[in-house]
């Protein structure tokens, strides 16, 4: 393998020759034209790029990019994905999931991956449905969606992927939207970057099974006041006038308007990445009232998982000087016949 | 008459009237000359401090062949360590040994019932032995609960040590025990020799500063003192164990080391017991260097070979469950090899992990028993149609569902073959003994990274549990790892392209420049990989996925027939029946009887050669410990007429009842 570093792709270069099935206006056409920027610009070899699904229409991923792929079985990707990043540290490791995927079924390893905290980054698909089977309710679908198998409205409160995630101890946590590729590509950027389990949840819309999910936050027209783009550092501001934002008044958030009732740019909160109950107060806002907070909630330091087992394997190499089987067989009460 | 030393006074008394009690029940030597063998005895011990001895003792030493003992006790008690101790340093003596660990799946049962039983079961012999045993030589029972459920094991006229401090009116009369069994004959068909076991252990650590309460966890050592005295055992090796293992401990070591003198001098001074056992080293030993191993440490050891003979990573995905967590435990320790070793959030992420370390190019393997086997089939199936070298191991128990956690069976092998959705055939091995788990593990990870195939190792909790003598093998004389890495050119690569020798698909992984491609659960092309619905397709993928595994028999040696090769009858086994069915078929050959025996390795496929071996026998005899599973297979497959003879108790078979089985067997009934 060259050590030089490696040629400049483009796009091009991270596409099969399997053209993608998704429907006509499935968003995941977006979302995979982002994701396939970022790879080219990776500073990583293209075979040490891995991208790992489970199953689900998002999941379907790997075959139409040219990197190395693992179609994998339901919710359990994060587990194959833990493997070959411990067997290989040089890869660069990316899950593709989606609602029903990582927080259905896989809400196990879900949560176990985030705890775990080696350096892999997940893209979860989430159109609030179950696409692939048809449409049923999924974990983050409303409360009262009226499905397939539920005909008369799914009776359960939706799941929080993010703060579900910040609760499992997320050393990065994003949220982007598939109408937004400048916005994605520069999230997918940042979580590939940063050493340790990176989420990023992705709005995504399914034309078939249910259509504007999210279009009440991310269409022309209401993106604006619907949400926000975060920057750690700056104050979290939105609006189509840039004059509303964030306010904390006791233990609560509200929106305020910079100009009215005294408000001030100063009053604004200003986004703390690092804060695990900023991050956390902001992946729990109820919407529609607020806007949905977009690009990266926290990001905190990390070590990631495979290099604490490196650590130890460089150890005890180290003091038992590297290994013997027939050493290790002879060792303890033995006797010669 | 009576003259003992001072101190000793209170022992002699007591001795004098347990002495008394021998002598009116056995009446063998006269009082008086038995007294002057205790003083002299007593002298020479008082002064020891060293390693215990018993010169001087006039009592006589029986040589006989074999020996099988029991160590009863609650779970907790410390008696599997007692056991283990005893079976190690006679191992090291250089008897055969076979051991069968028997207790609860509790960590502590209720003190003192008969659901927290702690048994540990082992046989010496003089020449080479197959089993732990049938009946019990020697019981040693620490209360009566575990009198009670041991009571059916020991054999008329065995030794019976029964720690007379538990065996309170009370107690006995609660476990539907006589008042005092230990004394009113209730057991007059065993030799009892009651021996305050508790009451020894407290007087030995006294000094040490134990209260009478605390000097309880102790006695396991007095135990084993008493029984190593009874077996003529050098006992060195338990004093530095002890020192080694309490390191950081030093009142323990000391402890102990009273515990057990006490226990060891005891035998000694008071002559409680008729006679004391030798069983010789066995003589025709292969020459080599031996160690005492488990199968779970073989199974560890044999997977680390593999590691290293192959210059592969290897990677475990573990999760902790009876009785595979010993694999996880022992692999973790050796992080000096190039392993990675998780503990994973359950058994499908464990497995999960697994297979994909070996997409990323290293070996991957996984261990649980029969209900994590369950769990883990989705994902064993995808290793299946990706073609990936893995290793499972069930270190099987008995089912279904929870089950009997730590009781041994062997009634996975349909789960294994047949338990995932679609035609999916995998490789099944099974190992026989605890050391040849060692091999049976280098081989199932040589054939998962030659053929690109899961391979399943079957081992049991017999196995896993019990220990003998092992032979270290030399592994630089083990068959060396074929690995098909891609010899495609770069850039067109067809990860469905077969090997012609093996039919097993080359190996890229990430990381190799020019191999890029996808892999994953959908059925595909048989060259390209690409997902494929195609009918004509899908038919070629699964007859070339049965014939890879079918093409694997070419590993498989002629098949062997022990016993008398011309009988009439056959009795086949495969996994842990190995020793009793092997006992068995030499007992009745030598007894004048004819017939033949063969042990199974490989389960799936099986020896090209079995189906015309089992079609020269009049009768085949399948013996297992699940309903007939392995009978079940070899009729389908060969469409012959197999005989099963199954036990499922959680117990492995014992040679009488096999013995009479096959002989029933011969003479044409049931």
């Amino acid at each position: 393998m060259s050590e030089v570093s490696p040629k400049k792709r483009s796009r091009k270069d991270m596409i099969s020759n399997s053209d993608p099935r998704w429907c006509p206006g499935c968003g995941d056409y977006s979302v995979f034209k982002s994701f396939t920027n970022t790879l080219a610009s990776l500073e990583k070899k293209h075979e040490d790029i891995l991208i790992i699904s489970g199953i689900g229409c998002s999941s379907r991923l790997p075959y139409y990019a040219s990197t190395y792929g693992f179609h994998t079985v339901h919710g359990r990707a994060p587990s194959f994905a833990v493997g070959a990043k411990m067997s290989n540290p040089e890869l660069s490791v990316w899950v593709v999931t989606g609602d029903g995927d990582a927080l259905s079924i896989g809400g196990n390893h879900f949560m176990h991956l985030v705890r775990r905290n080696a350096d892999i980054n997940v893209l979860l698909f989430n159109n609030n449905i179950y696409g692939l089977t048809k449409g049923q309710a999924s974990p983050t679908s409303a409360k009262g969606t009226v499905t397939k198998s539920s005909p008369y409205g799914s009776l359960e409160a939706p799941v929080n992927p993010l703060a579900l995630a910040h609760a499992a101890g997320a050393t990065f946590t994003s949220r982007v939207t598939d109408t937004n590729g400048k916005l994605m590509k520069a999230v997918f950027d940042e979580a590939a970057a940063h050493k340790g389990t990176s989420i990023i949840e992705i709005l995504v819309n399914c034309p078939i099974f249910h259509d504007g999910v999210h279009h009440w936050m991310n269409q022309r027209g209401v993106k604006d006041e619907k949400s926000s783009i975060l920057e750690h550092g700056k104050p979290i501001i939105f609006g189509a006038e840039k004059k509303k934002g964030l306010r904390l008044n006791g233990f609560k958030i509200e929106e305020v308007v910079i100009g009215e009732n005294g408000v001030t740019e100063d009053d604004i909160i200003v986004h703390d990445e690092t804060s695990a109950e900023l991050s956390s107060m902001l992946a729990n806002l109820k919407h529609p009232e607020f806007p949905v907070p977009l690009g990266v909630l926290r990001r905190t330091e990390s070590i990631p998982y495979e290099q604490y087992a490196m650590d130890i394997e460089k150890d005890q190499v180290k003091k038992k000087g590297g290994h013997s089987i027939s050493d290790l067989l002879t060792s303890g009460d033995t006797w010669q016949i | 008459m009576l003259d003992c030393g001072g101190g000793a006074l209170k022992g002699c008394v007591i001795d004098y009237f347990l002495l008394k009690y021998w002598y009116d029940r056995h009446k063998f030597a006269t009082l008086q000359s038995y007294f002057i063998g205790v003083h002299s005895i007593m002298d020479e011990n008082l002064n020891n401090s060293g390693s215990a001895s018993s010169s001087g003792s006039q009592i006589p030493s029986k040589e006989i062949p074999t020996i099988t003992i029991r160590f009863a006790g609650d779970s907790g008690d410390g008696m599997q360590l007692a056991g283990d101790r005893f079976a190690n340093l006679s191992a090291v003596f250089g008897n055969d040994v076979l051991t069968f660990s028997d207790f609860p799946a509790e960590i502590r049962a209720p003190a003192g019932t008969v659901a927290g039983v702690s048994g540990y079961q082992l046989r010496l012999g003089e020449s080479e032995i197959h089993t732990p045993g049938d009946q019990v030589d020697v019981l040693v029972v620490m209360n009566p609960a575990c009198l009670k459920a041991n009571l059916d094991k020991i054999r008329a006229g065995g030794l019976l040590i029964a720690n007379s401090d538990a065996f309170t009116e009370k107690v006995c009369l609660k476990l539907g025990l006589s008042e005092s069994p230990l004394t009113d004959g209730s057991l007059d068909r065993f030799q009892v020799v009651p021996v305050s076991i508790d009451d020894l252990t407290a007087r030995a650590v006294e000094e040490l500063g134990f209260t009478k309460g605390q000097s309880l966890k102790f006695r396991n050592f007095c135990a084993l003192g008493l029984i190593c005295w009874l077996l003529s055992r050098p006992t060195d090796t338990v004093f530095s164990w002890i020192e080694k293992k309490f390191a950081k401990k030093p009142e323990i070591i000391d402890a102990n080391k009273k515990a057990f003198q006490a226990g060891f001098n005891y035998g000694d001074i008071t002559d409680s017991f008729v006679e004391t056992f030798a069983v010789k080293p066995v003589e025709k030993r292969e020459k080599g260097t031996y160690r005492y191993i488990n199968g779970s440490k073989a199974l560890a050891y044999g997977l680390l070979a593999a590691c290293e003979k192959s210059n592969l990573r290897l990677f475990m995905g573990g999760y902790p469950i009876t009785p595979a967590s010993d694999i996880l435990h022992e692999l973790s320790h050796h992080r000096n090899f190039p392993i990675s070793v998780l503990q994973a959030e359950d058994e499908i992420a464990a497995i999960g992990a697994a297979i994909g370390a070996s997409y990323a190019g290293s070996l991957g393997v996984t261990a649980t028993s029969g209900p994590g086997l369950a769990l883990k089939q989705e994902a064993l199936n995808l290793a299946v149609i990706t073609e990936l070298p893995l290793v499972v191991i069930n270190v099987q128990r008995g089912g279904p569902s929870t089950g009997l956690p730590t009781k041994t069976e062997q009634s996975d092998l349909l789960q294994t073959m047949y338990g995932r959705n679609g035609d999916s055939p995998v490789v099944v091995l099974a190992a026989r003994s605890a050391g040849e788990c060692f091999e049976v593990a280098y081989e199932a990870c040589r054939i998962a990274v030659k053929y690109m195939t899961p391979v399943v190792v079957l081992s049991d909790g017999s196995i896993a549990n019990g220990s003998e003598p092992w032979k270290i093998p030399d592994v630089s004389s083990y068959e060396d790892f074929d690995i098909p890495l891609p010899t495609q050119a770069r850039g067109e690569f067809l990860p469905y392209k077969r090997r012609e020798a093996t039919g097993a698909r080359e190996w890229a992984s990430p990381g190799m420049e020019g191999f890029q491609h996808r892999i994953g659960g959908l059925e595909k092309d048989d060259l390209t990989g690409e997902v494929s619905y195609d009918p004509a397709n899908h038919q070629k993928m699964t007859d070339q996925r049965h014939k890879k595994i079918e093409t694997v028999s070419q590993e498989i040696s002629k098949t062997e027939i022990y016993g008398n090769e011309k009988a009439d009858i056959l009795v086949l086994g495969w996994g842990s029946t190995y020793g009793a069915i092997k006992e068995s078929v030499d007992g009745l050959n030598r007894d004048g009887h004819s017939v033949a025996g063969c042990h199974l390795r490989f389960i799936n496929p099986l020896p090209a050669d079995l189906s015309s071996v089992l079609s020269n026998y009049k009768k085949v005899l399948v013996p297992e410990n699940n309903c007939g599973q392995l009978a079940m297979i070899l009729r389908s497959k060969f469409g012959l007429h197999i005989e099963s003879f199954s036990k499922v108790q959680g117990l492995p078979f014992q040679v009488e009842e096999l013995k009479n089985k096959i002989r029933s067997k011969m003479e044409g009934k049931s």
